[in-house]
């Protein structure tokens, strides 16, 4: 409703700009020109992180800052409201109504940033300071930039949390961060930032560490109340489908450097740069074709064959039946109280299948492969692995069984261990289940590991800290193939990566699957990832399977109320919004 | 070497592990680098005196009681005294004396022996104390002594602290209960009365101090250790670990202790220099080394008395051998941390 309105008013209002002339850029509100920002490190090396960037936000607008990580985006935004580290150095001209900030007085600057310019970060768990009360933090910049008294400044802080939708306001005033969801801690922030009426808010993907459902929601407060309060949107982020529902303008950024520019529905429709339409091409997305293999940045073609057919009668690798975990937290001086993580669940996974597990936060997803694994102890129910039930047997069978069933973790910058290096971490489990006889046999199977999974053979003696987060992923996944097991659990294993590199190690994990018969349970919370690696998908609330069924079937009709809550929130871009 | 050949290395290559890194780092840091030459002299007088090149020697008495240190110039010769030699011919006692018959057999048989008058040196370069000693030996032995003291003690609380810490931090549950019932009786003892405790069951020694200082220091480095286990515990390196079937032993010591071995090596270093000084105290209130050794404690427990009678030479020597000592190895723990904590890595 807001988004269709919005977005048909304000292409028209682009147009009358350029219409204008160059003359438009004069009356912007803020006009960043060839922007570049270096960090000084050590005595006279300098990184160059932003290489002339240069962008016009008129007023009214939202303008998008999109791309990957390092691409400068967010060190963009910093310099504009000057709260880059003190190791930062900026050049060119940010100019705000005409003036420009760089030759500003710092004094000037503090004026404008908080009472102009206002900001929203990514996790507003960390953003709010978590001992004093959110009436306390929220009145303290009314107090300091409007001169209110404290009385008038608590009254204008329940009007604001009042308008970003937190319920019972004047009982909020006195809740602490830690009180709060992480919506309504991101609803605090965006009242805080809203405080002193800014004529710009500057949001640094504020919807990051959010779920899909919250992030629907906090999008929906952000264009309502830019719409309402008439301000300036510079909206940053790394997800393009978010960009295309929100922004009127976007700014596709890669390496520093500005790769393209315009109006949202022209960049979308027909994007004219080779990196913009790789961006675009490569997000697995929930609605169109569905390819065998994901088109890769900077690689080639991939054929837009499908995806080959499996076998729906291959046999059964993995049975659970009614898996259970609880954890207790103690209460009071003997009692106890339960916490049902998960409850009840049941699903079969055939060989080359991959069962993909969707859930928010708090879902029991995480948890379910934890104690899949038996990282986790379960606290009922059986896991049947080639009909011997995994949970009954003893230290020595399991450690046996351990190697048919491996994990690979979402944050492939926390799971390996860092004083390893990468041969070491491949040659450990080998030397631990007795695979290969001798060290230099292990080595050869790990270099050809190595190899399969796209890491050339100087990887094996570097440490962690020297790879990408995608190179360490398929670090992870190399680690969990010596023990050559037949079910993987991939827990989020893509979500921590950018866009482009996880078409790749979705593509690598096509391939293994395709390559070695492995089977997949898939735990994500992104929709359009687990569409295009599942055959059948558990929806899961509150440890509870809410729906279960094969992907397709679930995704073109979902029967289960929260399914459809869930697949109406995933931002779609400017795919699902009529093109203007 | 490793770092200027790094780029023509064959593709092959191991790169620079995580202990050359942290060398490298160590290496730019030029206060780091002069403190660990300043602790790399005073290990080499250590073993120089351990193994018997320098101050050997150090209980001869080579100078005059106190003599003062050669910059400031002997001491002025007192005035004999109001005692005078009386005057006049002796008297001869000999008929009243009933050893007067035995005094010539006497005399032949101390004849027979030659007793060789050392010449007493005046002054000595750091001067001397009451018994005519050299104060500079005597600090330089006085530096094996604590330093070896200070360096086990606090090896042995850090290797305490670090298993039980290690434990009772992976573990947790009843064992993690008794450990920490255990460190809490420790800690609700006041220190200085455990020592004496400790001091009084296994007597006075070198050993003892070790044992009473490795035995009571122990508790800052276990509650560290157990904080930072508890933490890794649940990253997913060590879940990862288990998950290809490491056995808890080796998830704690080969995973997770060289990933929190900088907290390790710096307490290990805090402990050393704590201990120095706490050798000092327990062998000023006379717990510490015994009598026929010496260490910078039992010069200062000296000094004390000396003093009052002016004779500040062997309290500043010893106070000079300490801060230099303790504020190089300080200072060289705090560049180690620097060098070593794997959050600083990444930047580079």
């Amino acid at each position: 409703m807001h988004c269709a309105t919005r977005s048909t008013r304000s292409c028209g209002g682009w147009n009358e700009r350029r219409a204008a002339g160059p003359g438009g850029a004069v009356s912007a509100l803020l006009s960043v020109q060839d922007l570049q920002v270096a960090f000084r490190i050590g005595r006279d090396e300098r990184v160059q992180a932003v290489r002339g960037v240069g962008f016009d936000i008129a007023a009214h607008r939202s303008v998008a800052l999109v791309g990957e990580s390092g691409s400068g985006k967010s060190v963009t935004a910093m310099a504009v409201v000057d709260l880059l580290p003190d190791n930062a150095e900026r050049r060119g001209r940010i100019l705000w109504q005409g003036r420009d900030l760089l030759q500003a007085a710092p004094a000037e600057r503090r004026a404008l940033r908080g009472r102009d310019i206002a900001c929203v970060f990514q996790d507003p768990m960390s953003s709010l300071n978590p001992v004093l009360s959110v009436g306390t933090q929220l009145s303290e910049p009314l107090r300091t930039h409007l001169g209110l008294t404290r009385r008038q400044a608590l009254a204008r802080a329940e009007a604001l949390l009042a308008e970003v939708g937190l319920p019972e306001p004047r009982r909020r005033l006195a809740a602490y961060p830690h009180q709060l969801s992480g919506g309504q801690q991101q609803r605090v922030m965006i009242a805080m930032a809203l405080a002193c009426e800014p004529k710009l808010l500057i949001a640094d993907e504020p919807t990051t560490a959010l779920d899909v459902t919250i992030q629907r929601q906090i999008l929906e407060l952000l264009a309502e109340l830019k719409a309402r309060h008439r301000m300036s949107l510079l909206f940053i982020s790394h997800d393009l489908g978010l960009v295309g529902e929100i922004a009127d303008e976007v700014v596709v950024m890669r390496h520093g450097q500005v790769r393209e520019q315009g109006p949202v529905a022209q960049v979308f429709a027909a994007p004219r740069d080779a990196y913009t339409r790789a961006l675009l091409a490569c997000r697995p997305t929930l609605d169109g074709a569905l390819p065998a293999r994901l088109p890769v940045i900077d690689g080639p073609a991939a054929p837009a064959a499908a995806a080959p057919a499996k076998d729906p009668e291959a046999p059964v690798v993995l049975e659970v039946r009614g898996l259970a975990k609880s954890f207790w937290r103690r209460e009071g001086l003997f009692g106890r109280h339960e916490f049902k993580a998960l409850q009840g669940l049941s699903f079969r996974l055939r060989r080359g299948h991959t069962l993909g597990v969707v859930g928010e936060s708090g879902s029991g997803k995480t948890t379910m492969g934890l104690t899949l694994l038996r990282l986790h102890e379960p606290s009922g129910g059986e896991v049947l692995f080639d009909g011997r039930d995994l949970l009954r047997l003893d230290e020595r069978e399991r450690q046996a069984m351990r190697r048919r069933l491996q994990i690979v973790f979402q944050n492939p910058y926390a799971s390996l261990n860092p004083r390893f290096t990468v041969g070491q971490a491949l040659l450990e489990p080998m030397a631990i289940h007795g695979i290969g006889a001798g060290r230099a046999e292990r080595e050869l199977r790990a270099r050809a590991l190595l190899q399969r999974v796209g890491l050339g053979p100087e990887a094996f003696g570097k440490y962690p800290h020297e790879f990408s987060g995608g190179q360490r992923q398929r670090v992870a996944i190399a680690r969990c193939l010596t023990l050559q097991p037949e079910v993987l659990v991939l827990d989020e294993a893509v979500s921590a990566l950018d866009v482009s590199v996880q078409a790749q190690v979705l593509n690598l994990l096509r391939d293994l699957q395709d390559e070695l018969g492995l089977a997949y349970v898939f735990i994500s919370h992104d929709l359009g990832a687990v569409r295009f690696v599942s055959d059948e998908v558990v929806v899961m609330k509150d440890g509870v399977a809410v729906e279960q069924a094969a992907t397709g079937q679930l995704l073109a009709a979902p029967r289960a109320e929260y399914t459809r809550r869930l697949l109406a929130a995933v931002p779609r871009g400017v795919h699902a919004a009529p093109a203007g | 070497m490793t770092a200027a050949s790094a780029g023509h290395l064959p593709a092959d290559a191991p790169s620079p592990g995580v202990w050359s890194a942290a060398a490298r780092r160590l290496r730019a840091d030029r206060i780091g680098m002069a403190c660990l030459g300043v602790v790399a002299v005073f290990l080499l007088l250590i073993a120089a005196s351990a193994s018997g090149l320098v101050a050997g020697g150090w209980q001869r008495e080579v100078a005059v009681p106190s003599a003062p240190p050669g910059f400031a110039g002997p001491r002025p010769v007192q005035a004999p005294g109001a005692l005078q030699a009386p005057a006049g011919p002796r008297a001869d006692l000999s008929d009243v004396d009933p050893l007067a018959p035995r005094y010539g057999e006497w005399d032949a048989r101390a004849a027979q022996f030659r007793a060789v008058e050392i010449q007493r040196l005046q002054t000595l370069p750091l001067g001397a104390d009451r018994m005519g000693r050299d104060v500079l030996s005597k600090a330089v032995k006085g530096t094996e002594v604590s330093v070896f003291v200070g360096l086990m003690a606090a090896l042995l609380a850090t290797a305490i602290g670090t298993l039980l810490g290690a434990l009772a931090g992976f573990f947790g549950g009843r064992l993690g209960d008794a450990l920490e019932w255990l460190y809490n009786v420790f800690t609700s003892i006041p220190g200085i009365l455990l020592i004496f405790a400790f001091a009084a069951v296994f007597g006075r020694g070198i050993g003892t101090v070790v044992l009473i200082l490795g035995l009571t220091g122990w508790t800052g480095v276990y509650r560290l250790l157990r904080a930072e286990f508890m933490k890794h515990a649940v990253r997913d390196y060590v879940r990862a670990a288990q998950a290809i079937g490491a056995s808890a032993a080796s998830r704690m010591f080969r995973h997770i202790l060289p990933n929190v071995s900088h907290v390790v090596l710096v307490q290990l270093s805090i402990l050393t220099v704590g201990f120095i000084k706490a050798e000092v105290i327990l062998s000023y209130l006379g717990l510490g080394v015994p009598v026929d050794q010496v260490s910078w404690g039992t010069m200062l427990a000296e000094a004390q008395s000396e003093l009052l009678l002016g004779h500040w030479w062997q309290l500043t020597t010893a106070t000079l051998f300490m801060a230099v000592f303790v504020t190089a190895f300080s200072l060289l723990t705090d560049a180690l941390r620097d060098a070593l904590d794997p959050k600083l890595r990444g930047l580079e």
